[in-house]
């Protein structure tokens, strides 16, 4: 039976939680190495990265956790979430630690400061209509691996294309919250993948 | 953004950055040094002001925004976002401040009020604002005026938490006290409340803010942090308790450690030893009416 985590060092760990219940699957927080085991997929929450890198590591996850990931349970993260799971960070502290298996360079505070945070109409893939994503200090991705698809990508104002929701094998990750809004789509899509997943394994 | 879909500065995007705060500690830094300290030390965000309140406390006189030099410094020197405080009711300040890019603008008591009667109106702005409460009423009425984000007020610079333990109980306790209460009885709250009606309504609704409810003033040690979690704070603000301390950066490790770890004693206990000197204490009963910060406000 599927039973989803939501790592809970720090950031909007309780936005996760409602979203995963009003899914009907069984939701639980992860703040240590004990609660990793009892779970077989992972959400790690939007919030402030560099902190949510170094708590972490000072509750023992840091190891565990990529672990999970390369054990092939499923796992999404949102905003700080996907800088979590990034290979590489531009524009991060130097000592910044990720937990990494997604395939990717991402760009801290791409957007900009707050005051350029926004929200918009985004198209993703296999999704009918549009989703309304907020971005919230939030990164983009400058550079996908071979295997990692991309779901969801906006445009800048000089004509650049950024990828903002991807997914690599059992790892899925956006750059916007939907966990603050009512649209439960991209959990759905998650709880859906992590189901086959853990048929599969 | 060429996309004419994208809109910045909306409710959702404001209030959604104080979520992104939640479960962190939030510190008070003077300049480029010690926000660097506070990064280090694991701070969700820091705020940016010329004097801690404890220093504001000690040399009187008018407390104002700070210069946009060392905002601009402190802005530089950390990734995490940068907060920083303008008057109560000084529009121009943070118009000043929302220019200088800064994440989160604290109208705040700890600066000398530039307006007895009015707060600021935050609708009208881009960046969001968060804002000191001691009670319910007071709270739900900076959200009317546009608050992202509330804060229990505490009594800041004084390094003593009775005053945060107070209000985070009185706005609490207020906010059980709507549950239950049928339509009538929400009309006569919001009156005794002096706040909206509709306000009132959705908290009784929702069981809590529609805001997150952080809380400042007084804390000084990684228990008085864990104590105010205990108590219902979506997080914490760390003024003076920090760099009026023996070791401000082991002391600001061992706050942020105790707030994620805030029920759990034993992490608590590990966390506090070794720390050296807290900051020095005040009793708020020793202070005269005219220098306590909870007061100003409207």
């Amino acid at each position: 039976m599927l039973r989803v985590g939501v790592l809970a060092v720090q950031g909007d760990v309780r936005e996760h939680i409602n979203s995963l219940t009003s899914l009907n699957v069984a939701v639980q927080k992860v703040r240590n190495p004990e609660e990793l085991k009892t779970i077989n997929a992972l959400v790690i929450p939007g919030g402030e990265s560099t902190t949510i890198s170094m708590l972490t590591k000072r509750v023992g996850l840091m190891d565990p956790l990529r672990k999970f990931v390369k054990d092939g349970f499923a796992v999404y993260g949102s905003c700080a979430g996907m800088i979590m799971l990034a290979d590489e960070i531009l524009d991060g502290r130097n000592d910044q630690e990720t937990i990494g298996g997604l395939e990717i360079t991402v760009r801290r505070n791409a957007f900009g400061r707050q005051v350029d945070s926004f929200e918009t109409d985004l198209a993703v893939k296999d999704f009918d209509k549009s989703f309304r994503a907020i971005f919230i200090r939030a990164p983009w991705v400058e550079r996908v691996g071979e295997s990692v698809e991309v779901l969801a990508a906006v445009t800048t104002e000089n004509g650049s294309q950024h990828p903002v929701m991807v997914r690599q094998g059992s790892v899925l990750a956006t750059a916007f919250h939907p966990e603050l809004t009512n649209d439960n789509r991209v959990h759905e899509y998650f709880v859906q993948m992590a189901k086959s997943v853990s048929a599969a394994n | 953004m060429a996309n004419q879909n994208n809109s910045t500065g909306t409710p959702r995007v404001k209030q959604g950055m104080a979520e992104m705060l939640k479960g962190g500690v939030i510190m008070d830094v003077i300049d480029a040094d010690q926000a660097r300290i506070a990064e280090d030390a694991g701070a969700v965000a820091v705020m940016a002001l010329e004097r801690v309140p404890a220093d504001i406390r000690k040399d009187g006189g008018v407390a104002r925004m700070s210069d946009p030099d060392m905002i601009d410094e402190i802005i530089a020197a950390v990734s995490i976002p940068v907060m920083a405080k303008a008057r109560i009711g000084h529009i121009t300040e943070a118009q000043v401040l929302q220019s200088i890019g800064v994440d989160y603008i604290d109208e705040s008591e700890v600066l000398t009020p530039a307006d007895e009667s009015h707060h600021i109106d935050k609708w009208q702005f881009t960046v969001p604002f968060v804002c000191g409460a001691t009670n319910l009423g007071e709270a739900l009425r900076r959200i009317n005026e546009g608050a992202a984000m509330i804060r229990s007020k505490g009594e800041a610079g004084t390094g003593n938490v009775v005053e945060a333990v107070r209000h985070m109980r009185t706005i609490r306790g207020d906010i059980a006290r709507l549950k239950g209460m049928d339509k009538e009885e929400l009309f006569t709250a919001a009156k005794e409340l002096q706040a909206p009606y509709d306000l009132v309504a959705q908290v009784a609704q929702l069981g809590k803010l529609p805001v997150v409810l952080f809380t400042a003033g007084g804390i000084a040690t990684p228990a008085d942090a864990a104590l105010m979690m205990q108590l219902g704070a979506d997080g914490v603000f760390v003024g003076s308790g920090i760099f009026k301390s023996g070791d401000p950066a082991q002391r600001a490790k061992a706050i942020v450690d105790a707030t994620t770890n805030f029920d759990d004693p034993a992490v608590i206990a590990r966390v506090s030893r070794g720390l050296g000197e807290a900051m020095v204490g005040i009793n708020i009963d020793t202070l005269p009416a005219s220098e306590r910060f909870a007061g100003r406000g409207w």
